[in-house]
């Protein structure tokens, strides 16, 4: 009996799942951070919250119905353990914390299909209550019932942007505008890509139309000078077609794209690969999501592409899975692999229509706050970098200032730290790749008791 | 500065009540809903930042930034985001050590 162990109950790990299970010689172990399967992208409503999805969805409701279907297929026939995190991976083995307390597994083949996050970059002001990012806005309405304010503003640079503002808005909220950082000249010179998915661009220009006749404001081009406010967001600065201008708020979301939950990948040993467009790091793969010595990625984690992009992707490592142990694939990987490449083409798309501000980190003021956890500021990295013998480097300037070393574990300044590096170090994240804070086990916090093996009270 | 909720509830919460000490105060809470969600359906902010003494309220209420980290109990702290409330549940947005030292 061969052991898959798949990290991951969104669109991915549940399209791999659904290949597996059901297979003489195999035994699937799912285990998921979530309290029910979805990810972040099916992020689906907490039990006892009557959330009216089909009008928070509109026409996405139907992908959710369908995802529902095969969770409540695949699931009895596995070994599902939600609510628990993989805090390690050792020698073949999972480290994980869940509700039974500490535990290990064992595994055949790992599948780490943990998705993504917001990739965000500091705005001054952002570490005041009401500002959140684009995907946990979202979240909160999906799993919560909740918005993080009556009178919202939407900014950055992502497609989520506009989506997040129409949910809101039929949910009722208030956006005070739509702010998006990259200009339209962009947009345009993105659509030959973005046509490989003529439903999908159709969808996304119904959103922003939905929103201007709904008559909110939508700014292109926009550069984000800072939310301000008295303990709490109130208003969001930016410039425009060279003016400077206000928006007044309770709420902001905003976010830049996403970045992949890869540390569990980095710590299974996968080769990483370089995105000089994407100016990020991923975990390396054949293209079927092989990355070598029993270890496959699938979904946001293994190359950027959403939830229907996550779906084929999964269905390519679960063949690849099968086809390495030597089984009968119960399909051709051909169909996937072509839909994965139209997803991939439009993807591409996204990423010029909604493009990474990569000069945005060098134009920062000094006083604001790069690493939140630790409440390091963009100046005392700055004069690290410059100092006589200082760090050059990402890793050495999180030693040297404590920027990346708290509880996020530089999820959240990452990015940007790695841009000021670059920036000061005359690196242009192309011919020289932007450095990588490196994962480090546990990879969330987990109280001491966990570590040295004693079950939780 | 802190007066009233950030969060505003859209759908309502069909769970039964229940009630939720926050620093020692009782809040009325509803099975199904986030430690998060109590707290910002009640106020502005989470805690204080150690460091620099400012106020946060979470951040990317996913799970990953722990920014909107409380203690569960003298001994154990966690993300109010990903922790659904308990009956009976006492959580403090300070240390409780704090509480009785001098």
């Amino acid at each position: 009996m061969k052991r898959v162990a798949i990290v991951g109950a969104g669109p991915a790990g549940i399209a791999a799942a659904d290949l597996l299970v059901g297979r003489a010689g195999i035994s699937v172990t799912l285990i998921d951070e979530g309290q029910q399967p979805g990810g972040q992208i099916f992020r689906q409503p907490h039990p006892g919250l009557a959330t009216d999805m089909k009008r928070l969805l509109g026409a996405g409701h139907a992908r959710l119905e369908r995802f529902r279907a095969l969770c409540s297929n695949v699931l009895p026939q596995l070994d599902y353990r939600p609510r628990t995190l993989v805090w390690n991976v050792f020698g073949g083995e999972l480290m994980t914390l869940g509700e039974r307390g500490v535990d290990s597994l064992s595994y055949d083949a790992l599948l780490i299909a943990t998705g993504a996050t917001d990739r965000v970059l500091p705005v001054e002001g952002w570490t005041m209550p009401g500002v959140y990012t684009l995907g946990g806005a979202q979240i909160l309405l999906k799993e919560q019932g909740c918005l993080i304010g009556r009178q919202v503003v939407f900014c950055g640079a992502s497609p989520l942007l506009y989506l997040a503002a129409l949910q809101y808005h039929r949910a009722g909220g208030a956006v005070a505008a739509v702010l998006d950082t990259t200009p339209i000249a962009a947009k345009v010179k993105a659509i030959p890509r973005l046509l490989a998915l003529p439903g999908v661009l159709k969808d996304g220009l119904s959103y922003m139309a939905a929103l201007r006749l709904a008559g909110v404001p939508i700014v292109g081009g926009v550069t984000l000078d800072a939310f301000v406010g008295e303990g709490r967001a109130a208003e969001v600065r930016y410039r425009a077609g060279g003016q400077a201008h206000a928006v007044a708020c309770d709420a902001v979301a905003y976010g830049f794209g996403l970045r992949p939950e890869m540390q569990l990948a980095e710590l299974a040993d996968c080769a990483l690969r370089y995105d000089s467009f994407r100016r990020q790091w991923y975990p390396d793969h054949d293209g079927d999501g092989r990355c070598g010595h029993g270890v496959y990625v699938a979904g946001d984690v293994a190359q950027m592409g959403g939830a229907e992009a996550a779906g084929h992707s999964g269905r390519l490592a679960a063949l690849s899975i099968l086809a390495d142990f030597g089984l009968e694939a119960p399909a051709s990987p051909e169909p996937d692999r072509a839909a994965l490449a139209r997803q991939l083409t439009f993807q591409d798309g996204l990423g010029h229509a909604f493009a990474w501000p990569a000069a945005h980190v060098a134009g920062l003021a000094d006083e604001v706050m790069l690493c939140r956890c630790e409440g390091v500021s963009v100046g005392e990295v700055r004069r690290g970098l410059r100092s006589d013998g200082g760090p050059q480097e990402a890793n050495r300037a999180k030693a040297a200032t404590r920027c990346g070393m708290g509880r996020c574990q530089g999820r959240f300044c990452g990015s940007a730290l790695a841009e000021l590096v670059a920036a000061e170090t005359g690196a242009d994240g192309v011919a020289r790749p932007l450095d990588r804070l490196r994962a480090q086990p546990p990879i969330k916090p987990l109280p001491i008791s966990a570590v040295a093996g004693e079950p939780l009270a | 500065m802190d007066e009233g909720a950030q969060f505003h509830r859209v759908f309502p919460l069909t769970g039964a009540d229940c009630d939720v000490w926050v620093d020692g105060r009782r809040l009325k809470a509803r099975r199904g809903q986030s430690l998060l969600s109590l707290l910002l359906e009640h106020g502005g902010r989470v805690r204080t930042h150690e460091r620099t003494g400012e106020p946060r309220a979470g951040f990317c209420l996913m799970g990953a930034c722990q920014d909107c980290w409380v203690w569960l109990s003298p001994t154990q702290r966690g993300r109010a985001c990903t922790t659904p409330v308990e009956p009976g549940m006492r959580c403090f947005t300070r240390s409780p050590e704090a509480e009785v030292l001098p």
